[in-house]
């Protein structure tokens, strides 16, 4: 085995850099990463085992203990939960012998909770030995858990070509849908893939390009919203060895699918936009992350990847640009939200943790390996050609004022029609929800769970920078939800699960809220409660990244706008109550020990 | 104006917070000027001899005696700081808080490496001392607080600057800065 062990860290010519690449593939061997491997790792790295070891233990997908034959990942989303994930987690207990989160006794079988895997709109989902499995009910449990029993390979479980569009080729071969509703600017099929290169880079100077996008005030589509052409500018300012293009595929705010649906249909024009930003920056690598989740279309754009390399987009004077050269390597993640966070997701592919960096110094000063690096979401990068072709007019000419062109939008939940919508900024949510067959909505939940959620009073809103703005996720709960005790505990158990744990305040406090939360949600709540969940909410604000400061989000929000959820679950009458009770307190101790509790008062 | 009466205590604290409290170094003799202190360790009044406006909390709660104490403080006192990391957040003591109490005891009084003089096997038991409670409680747990001083210790210039905001009735200035994670 040690052989082997040496052999996968040969393939990688010993860069420690490519950590993850490495435990990916031990873990294939293995199944895990065991001691031995940790420590041959070690002497030949020259990492140490604690840093090995905490690189495993951050990632979901990675184990340092045996696991099972079949490992079953069940997305607990709360949309999973809202199309029946509980029968579908009995059923997999029960035909697979095993609870969940752990490996049943015969090492059959692994059965993991897991953070939202971008199946939204085909729910309740789980991976399968890394094949996605849709839709699934306890019927379908029961086939697939006795079709693998009888020794029929997990390839042979997935409904050939159910998934349809480029889902159906062999290089995929899933059953996961594109859901695509409605077509806009971007999703339309009235671009020839690579033209922009082939025809029109030469042209232009890399200032030329960057201005045309900077006049389309296109801006980036992951949430953020940081003019592109702005952030290209800095790029190109920016001086380095090397420049780097980064391509985030780490799209994991539950309830966003888009970026899988692009990335399935569209993924040339994703790497068509990295290597125009490549020329417009004067970068030379590229990088795309594509979160583990995705992992079933890892081969499939690879083989795209090996055809740009095949007619010249991509490796030395690409187009016949003198100098001009730039390739791209995919680098697969391995279970992160935090990821998704640019300086997160530049430490992860520097082979370690993904845990934000401080700021300053901006990636764009000093990103991967400390080279200048622009990081853009891959439905920024694939808007670029068109607007190259169109012109920067046209773009303008969609959307409204201050957020230009369209946005794709990763509807799920309540609606008849759950799937990809392509909208003008600008559109309003009673238009969404009219667009996807949504009726009787109690609340939507805008930007997934660092987002907001709103109520019926401000459905006329729009969705732009300046109003709603929104990475693309629209999660829709009808009247029968019960929004405080299955939506709003589901994001901040998510929240506390996705923490990386640097800082303090991100580490416990959504656990401190969720606590008082919970005592509301038990009939133990007092007024004070409500408003200690909206002064301990601010702590938040001085996390380092994101996902720290938004993650108090589910609870304010909800306060903000479904007040009346609280105040009917409240005691009345009683302004404070810590709930603390002394009897209780000290019964384990004094039972411990032996004595009668003694409960005077002084 | 009268002067605003002081009281404090350590719970379950190291005493830290309170010698923070004397950092303020001279500026204790202003503080003197503004205020009256009453049941404290500084003084060492043990009872409350009339009723307090400030009452500062160090530690947090990790048997009944502290309950007791943090109970009597709230009663007698018009507005409560927790002071420091373990009054807000349990701190160093709040480590056990993951294990069962009767393994913390065991492990204290009869398995761990330093209870060899322990050869009667006892584990204290005698009515007249506190009981330990199942988990150490942040005092905002047990008792309404007002405000929180964090740190460990919370520096002297932030007691300082908070005694000030509430003695003349200011508003506090707390920059980004001071209260940034890193």
């Amino acid at each position: 085995m040690k052989e082997k062990i040496l052999e996968i860290i040969g393939n990688y010519n010993k860069d420690k850099t490519r950590l993850l690449d490495m435990l990916h593939d031990i873990q294939n061997v293995i199944g895990y990463v065991d001691d031995e491997s940790i420590l041959i790792l070690n002497q030949e790295l020259k990492i140490s085992i604690s840093e090995i070891k905490e690189v495993i233990s951050f990632y979901h997908f990675y184990s340092n203990e045996p696991m099972g034959k079949v490992n079953i990942y069940l997305n607990n989303s709360v949309t999973s939960e809202m199309h029946g994930r509980g029968a579908v987690l009995d059923a997999f207990e029960k035909e697979c012998n095993v609870t969940e989160g752990s490996v049943s006794a015969d090492g059959l079988f692994g059965l993991f909770p897991t953070s939202c895997i971008g199946m939204n709109d085909q729910e309740p989902a789980a991976i399968i030995n890394g094949k996605i499995f849709t839709r699934l009910t306890p019927y379908r449990v029961h086939e697939i858990v006795k079709s693998l029993g009888n020794g029929i390979k997990i390839e042979d479980l997935i409904y050939e070509g159910d998934g349809g569009g480029r889902n159906s080729l062999p290089e995929i071969h899933s059953m996961v849908c594109n859901n695509i509703r409605r077509r806009g600017a971007l999703l339309t099929h009235d671009y020839k893939f690579f033209d922009t290169t082939n025809n029109l880079l030469s042209e232009k100077s890399p200032q030329e390009v960057i201005q045309i996008v900077e006049d389309s005030n296109i801006r980036g589509r992951g949430g953020a919203g940081f003019p592109t052409g702005i952030k290209w500018k800095f790029g190109r300012k920016a001086e380095g060895e090397h420049k780097v293009i980064i391509c985030n595929a780490d799209e994991g705010e539950p309830g966003t699918f888009k970026d899988r649906v692009i990335l399935t249909e569209f993924p040339e024009m994703v790497f068509e936009g990295m290597v125009i930003a490549a020329y417009s920056v004067g970068a030379d690598i590229g990088l795309l992350y594509l979160r583990y989740e995705y992992k079933y279309l890892l081969n499939y754009l690879n083989g795209i990847l090996d055809k740009m390399r095949d007619k010249h987009l991509l490796g030395n004077n690409i187009d016949g640009i003198e100098a001009f050269n730039f390739d791209i390597r995919i680098q697969l993640g391995a279970g992160a939200y935090i990821c998704g966070e640019e300086s997160a997701l530049i430490e992860s592919l520097e082979g370690k943790r993904g845990e934000p960096r401080d700021k300053p110094p901006f990636p764009v000063e000093k990103g991967y390996l400390n080279y200048p690096t622009i990081v853009n979401n891959v439905e920024t990068l694939a808007s670029i050609p068109k607007i190259l072709t169109k012109g920067a007019d046209w773009f303008v000419g969609l959307g409204d004022k201050a957020s230009t062109g369209t946005k794709i939008l990763s509807i799920s939940g309540d609606c008849n029609y759950p799937g990809i919508y392509e909208v003008e900024w600008g559109t309003s949510i009673k238009d969404v929800l009219d667009m996807c067959g949504a009726f009787n909505i109690q609340a939507v939940q805008v930007g997934g769970p660092s987002g907001a959620l709103i109520g019926s009073k401000d459905f006329g809103r729009n969705l732009s920078y300046t109003d709603l703005p929104t990475g693309g996720s629209i999660i829709i709960f009808g009247e029968q939800r019960n929004l405080l005790s299955d939506v709003v505990m589901n994001f901040m158990e998510f929240f506390i699960e996705e923490s990386c744990g640097s800082c303090s305040t991100c580490r416990n406090m959504p656990a401190v809220l969720k606590k008082r939360f919970t005592k509301i949600l038990d009939g133990k709540g007092v007024q004070s409660d409500i408003d200690d969940l909206i002064n301990w909410s601010e702590l938040l604000k001085v996390s380092r990244c994101g996902l720290g400061q938004t993650a108090a989000n589910p609870i304010t929000t909800s306060i903000n706008n479904f007040r009346h959820l609280y105040d009917r679950l409240i005691q009345p009458g009683i302004e404070f109550d810590t709930g603390f009770c002394l009897e209780d307190s000290v019964k384990d101790s004094c039972s411990a020990v032996g004595r009668q509790p003694t409960l005077h008062h002084m | 104006m009268s002067k605003k009466i002081i009281a404090t205590a350590s719970l379950a604290g190291c005493f830290g917070c309170h010698m923070s409290i004397l950092d303020i170094d001279d500026r204790i003799i202003d503080l003197v000027e503004l205020v009256e202190f009453n049941k404290s360790p500084v003084d060492d009044i043990k009872k409350f001899t009339k009723h307090v406006d400030i009452g500062i909390i160090e530690g947090g709660c990790c048997n009944s005696e502290n309950v007791e104490n943090l109970k009597y403080f709230r009663e007698n006192c018009d507005i409560l700081i927790s002071l420091g990391e373990c009054a807000i957040m349990g701190g160093l003591p709040a480590l056990r808080n993951g294990i069962p109490i009767k393994e913390c005891l065991n492990e204290a009084y009869l398995d761990g490496p330093t209870v060899g003089l322990n050869t009667e096997k006892i584990v204290p038991n005698d009515p007249e001392l506190p009981m330990i409670l199942d988990r150490v409680y942040p005092c905002h747990e047990v008792v309404k607080v007002d405000y929180y001083l964090p740190g460990c210790p919370p520096r002297a210039d932030l007691i300082w600057d908070a005694l000030v905001a509430l003695l003349t009735g200011s508003e506090m200035d707390l920059p980004y800065e001071v209260i940034k994670f890193d």
